[in-house]
């Protein structure tokens, strides 16, 4: 059946952890420190709200570019926690940002047009990128510097046919984020190169010891910034499928009509949900948030404790541990862990190559999951070095 | 550290080890230690228990919660009527009120008939209390940010998802 596939299709990656995935979800008894979504339920008041709406025929298609009071909300809201200032014509609700960054692609891409990522990411970005026609073009962070992104790193890979980066800070899988010093170099060359900003800031509400900055708050590139966010990762709604697109009207146009043909809207009681939980969910993240914090210090201190070396990450619920002094790959190292330890964390290299060297373990569940998987994690770890 | 942080982390779980605490706050097991005396001394930190179901065991409890009706003294107001009646060993928890009673006392005790009797007997007719009335509680649903009526199901994700 292969050669009905299309050659874009063919081009897609293919996940290279097929059988740690496979082993992974076959043991019951399996720990997971591999699972990139809260492990909170979802905050009652937001689920009150969804199915009154169900009861009371809300159920119908919505406004193709999703509830006005929630477009309405969503604006509060950014100027609400980040300062940022838009207008409801500038927001399109999406079906999780995962709709967001295809659409994006399939709105601004034409063949040939070359896509930034920076590696390790979240492994959608390059898919979208190729099923639009479009080329990957990535940037290797590199763990010195905090996998952050540098000038001297983006102006090495402009060429002419560059047409926009993908930005994703707090970061899946590092936790790295960009503060406004660490973007302020970036943006004169940014504005000259014209280059379109998609900035995925889907854990913008993780972070840390440091406020969230979203690229978009620079002025003088704002029009050139998409801005993509959206529900799961802040307020614990995976499951309801609502993100949203921020961008110039005369963009957001163009991705409306597609987005019209094809899903019409995302489900209309989930986005009475998110209208709840923009209006009305602010202390639900602040009591998650501390509660990542807790377990961002343990698992980080637990890690110090075994005798490595580990940075405390300043965003979303990774740890992307470094495991080179035990001598093995990502991939093995993983395989290992949850074939003789019953434990599963991520391998690195399943988000690019210069995530070689790492795995990310998420820090998205109880603190006794936490200390029960890093016990085994630590015995392992001393028997590979004691080797 | 901040002294909220250890209380939240504390008031979350009081079983976690001045260790495991200072994995958690990010920083040392001394100053935990220190912070925690600290706040033992102030009275912040008033001591620790545990949320238990009793429905669950083979031991019979009855928890009643009293509204009481006082009038206030001249010199000491509601404080000294409170502590009549808060000294009682059989008072698990107490508070002065707005709306229509003073106090809401909440009792605990082996029987019905012994929290009738301690009512009866010792909260009634203290000098001060003008009115009681007693509710029984036939099921806990939550307590204390718990909830007891419902089991943890399984953690409900996939096990891997990037």
């Amino acid at each position: 059946m292969r050669e009905y596939l299309s050659k874009r299709a063919a081009q897609v990656p293919v996940s290279g952890i097929g059988e740690f995935f496979a082993i992974a979800n076959s043991r019951p008894q399996v720990i997971s420190l591999a699972v990139g979504e809260p492990d909170f339920d979802t905050p009652w008041h937001i689920i009150d709200e969804a199915t009154y709406a169900m009861k009371h025929s809300r159920t119908h298609y919505v406004d193709m570019k999703g509830l006005r009071t929630l477009r309405e909300a969503i604006c509060e809201y950014q100027q609400r926690r980040f300062g940022l200032s838009f207008r409801p014509e500038e927001v399109l609700v999406t079906v999780g940002a995962s709709e967001a960054i295809d659409l994006i692609m399939r709105t601004i891409i034409d063949p040939g047009d070359e896509v930034i990522v920076l590696s390790p990411c979240y492994v959608a970005y390059a898919p979208a990128i190729i099923l639009a026609g479009g080329k990957v073009v990535t940037i290797e962070l590199q763990s010195e510097n905090d996998f952050k992104l540098t000038y001297d790193q983006l102006n090495q890979v402009i060429t002419p046919k560059t047409k926009a980066i993908i930005l994703n800070y707090p970061s899946n899988p590092t936790g790295a984020i960009m503060t406004k010093s660490d973007y302020e170099p970036l943006i004169n060359l940014i504005k000259d190169r014209h280059l379109m900003v998609i900035s995925d800031e889907i854990y913008a509400e993780l972070t840390y010891d440091h406020p969230h900055c979203s690229i978009a708050s620079f002025a003088a590139i704002k029009e050139q910034v998409i801005l993509v966010s959206g529900y799961s990762k802040a307020y614990a709604m995976t499951g309801w499928r609502v993100g949203y697109i921020i961008a110039d009207e005369q963009l957001i146009k163009p991705m409306a009509q597609i987005h019209e043909y094809t899903i019409m809207c995302p489900t209309s009681f989930s986005q009475y949900g998110a209208l709840e939980a923009t209006r009305n969910g602010d202390h639900d993240i602040m009591e998650m948030k501390s509660e990542f914090e807790r377990r961002r210090n343990y698992v980080v201190n637990r890690i110090k404790e075994m005798g490595l070396a580990c940075r405390m990450p300043q965003g979303a619920f990774y740890v992307f541990f470094d495991i080179r002094p035990t001598g093995l790959n990502s991939y093995d190292f993983a395989l290992k862990l949850v074939k003789e330890y019953d434990v599963a964390v991520v391998p690195g290299s399943a988000f690019g190559n210069s995530g070689e060297g790492f795995v990310r373990i998420s820090y998205a569940s109880a603190i006794s999951e936490l200390k029960a998987a890093l016990d085994r994690i630590e015995m392992m770890i001393k028997s590979l070095i004691a080797d | 550290m901040e002294d909220i942080k250890l209380l939240k982390t504390l008031e979350n779980n009081a079983r976690l080890s001045n260790h495991e605490l200072a994995l958690m706050l990010d920083t040392t097991e001394d100053a935990v230690e220190a912070e925690i005396k600290r706040l033992e001394d102030k009275n912040v930190i008033c001591g620790f228990h545990t949320v238990i179901n009793y429905d669950l065991t083979a031991n019979e409890t009855v928890t009643a919660l009293i509204e009481v009706g006082a009038t206030p003294k001249r010199d000491t107001g509601y404080d000294s009527i409170a502590k009549e009646i808060y000294r009682f060993n059989e008072v698990s928890t107490m508070y002065l009120m707005s709306g229509k009673s003073e106090f809401i006392v909440i009792i605990k005790g082996r029987t019905m008939k012994e929290v009738s009797d301690f009512v009866a007997r010792k909260l009634a007719v203290i000098e001060g209390v003008t009115r009681t009335e007693t509710y029984f509680v036939l099921k806990q649903y939550k307590a204390e940010g718990i909830i007891l009526a419902e089991k943890h199901d399984e953690d409900p994700r996939m096990k891997v998802k990037l």
